[in-house]
């Protein structure tokens, strides 16, 4: 039996109430998605999606296999796209305009938006062109700002100190956790406003991962990152906000501290503390 | 739904070593103030030993939940069970020690015949026995209404205790012969309102198992 306290405040009183609501009207919001539902063919995929990215935070997408988590991610940069069964309605805005517009280049989109995926995808060259590559299709083709950017990008990924003395040599033969920080510097390279990662350390052993953690709580001070993951103690470790996704719908939206605490609905709970998943 | 068997086979395992170390702390605070009354010298020294046992069903139930966060790393309410767990078999503990110290202040007592009246101090053993068994029982059926209710008797005790530390005192000046009498007898009195106050501790504990928020349910 439980107490309704609400009217039994001159008895009980509350001294600590837990962490604040989740609606933050001091952050600014970089995306801002609104009614968003998307079919794959006859499949209802997301559900009436509403949701608000803040900016400089860490928000982690979580939920079971199959629960519209990494087509969410990908409808923020409107790689969904690529499947040619795809229907959206609602609209997502991203600093105020809607992305689904279709005046709304996708060549524009990801100049401020980048993107990290589960398995480290660096390209066939050296370590140096991989940073260079974005940047390059910018028009930039001075060499020495092309190697000030490979430098701080190779920084900001905290992979320079690994790899300054080997820039020409071969991406591929570095581990997967190097492999995934290029991966990310390369994204850095085109300075994007917004970084999606796709489960970025499912792939990577546990020190790896940790590098990768604690790039994300630097990279946050200058950049959004959403990320997807799986791994329900990463998102309490690094995000400042948890979404839990499940059958295409957003059951719970809030501070990770009150998702991993005191969840609201009884779904997210039993998911969290691995009932089900 | 794949529900997490072992996890919840090792918390009824904790949640039977919290009874455990409940119960005995419960026996042992009842057995030393009889012994006290009857100035049993014998069985305030079997209080001690078997304290020993409560301290150790306490660091089971300490290395039991680490290992359970380091395993299982439950999260939410399956977090806060493991923390009020250890909480309350810190306060139960606690209430061991308190029978220890009566049974200290027994043996420092002597043959030496009682003269103040016991029978506040009787009514505050009681009472404080009656919160510490009600609020168990509260506690594992998660009642939150019975904790309050358990919690609001605190201040009964908390009176009784300043009506008779007064008597006591009075006690004290009209017979500086038995001063010594009356402070081991004001410490005895000491140790059961603060018995009765790990009551309280624990309820509050389990309405932030239940709400996942603190409160201060007798201020």
């Amino acid at each position: 039996m439980v107490i309704d306290f609400k009217e039994e405040k001159s008895v009980v009183k509350t001294i600590h109430t837990g962490a604040k609501p989740s609606i933050d009207v001091a952050k600014k919001v970089v995306y801002d998605t609104r009614n968003l539902n998307l079919w794959y063919g006859d499949h209802h995929g997301l559900k009436d999606v509403n949701l608000s990215i803040y900016e400089n935070e860490v928000t982690a997408i979580i939920g079971p296999s199959g629960c519209g988590k990494s087509t969410y991610l990908k409808t923020l940069n409107r790689m969904v796209e690529l499947v040619p069964i795809v229907r959206t309605s609602g609209e997502i805005l991203y600093r105020e305009r809607n992305i689904l517009d279709k005046n709304y280049t996708v060549e524009e989109l990801r100049t401020h938006v980048g993107m990290v995926f589960q398995k480290p995808n660096p390209f066939p060259k050296s370590i140096y062109d991989n940073i260079a590559y974005g940047p390059r299709i910018h028009g930039i083709k001075n060499k020495k700002i092309l190697d000030e950017i490979v430098e701080k990008s190779l920084r900001g990924a905290a992979i320079w100190d690994e790899v300054k003395d080997r820039l020409n040599q071969n991406a591929y033969g570095l581990s997967g956790g190097q492999q995934q920080r290029i991966c990310i510097a390369r994204c850095l390279a085109i300075e994007p406003d917004v970084i999606l990662m796709d489960e970025p350390t499912s792939a990577l052993d546990p020190i790896s991962t940790l590098k990768v953690e604690e790039l994300v709580q630097e990279l946050k001070k200058d950049y959004s990152i959403i990320i997807v993951t799986h791994n329900m103690q990463q998102a309490a470790r690094i995000s400042d906000r948890t979404a839990f996704f499940l059958s295409g719908e957003v059951i719970e939206y809030d501070k990770t501290d009150v998702i991993f605490q005191t969840p609201a609905d009884q779904r997210t709970e039993d998911y969290i503390s691995g009932r089900f998943g | 739904m794949v529900v997490r068997e072992r996890f919840e086979q090792e918390l009824k395992e904790i949640q039977a070593q919290f009874v455990e170390i409940a119960s005995s702390s419960i026996n042992a605070l009842k057995i030393a103030f009889s012994a006290l009354l009857e100035q049993d010298l014998e069985k305030s020294l079997k209080i001690l030993e078997d304290d020993l046992i409560i301290n150790r069903l306490e660091e089971e139930i300490n290395d039991r939940v680490i290992l359970m966060i380091a395993k299982q790393q439950p999260v939410a309410t399956d977090l806060r069970r493991l923390m009020v767990l250890v909480k309350a078999a810190s306060d139960m503990e606690r209430v061991g020690d308190y029978a220890v110290n009566i049974a200290k202040e027994t043996i420092r007592l002597g043959k030496e015949p009682l003269i103040f009246p016991t029978t506040n101090l009787q009514t505050m053993c009681n009472k404080t026995v009656e919160m510490l068994d009600s609020i168990i029982k509260a506690f594992t059926e998660e009642d939150t209404v019975s904790a309050k209710e358990i919690a609001e008797l605190d201040d009964y005790v908390d009176d009784l205790y300043g009506a008779t530390v007064t008597l006591l005192l009075r006690a004290g000046a009209d017979n500086p012969a038995h001063i010594h009498q009356i402070t081991h007898l004001t410490f005895v009195c000491r140790y059961l309102e603060r018995s009765a106050d790990h009551a309280t501790n624990i309820a509050e504990h389990l309405f932030y198992l239940v709400k996942g928020k603190h409160y201060e349910l007798n201020n």
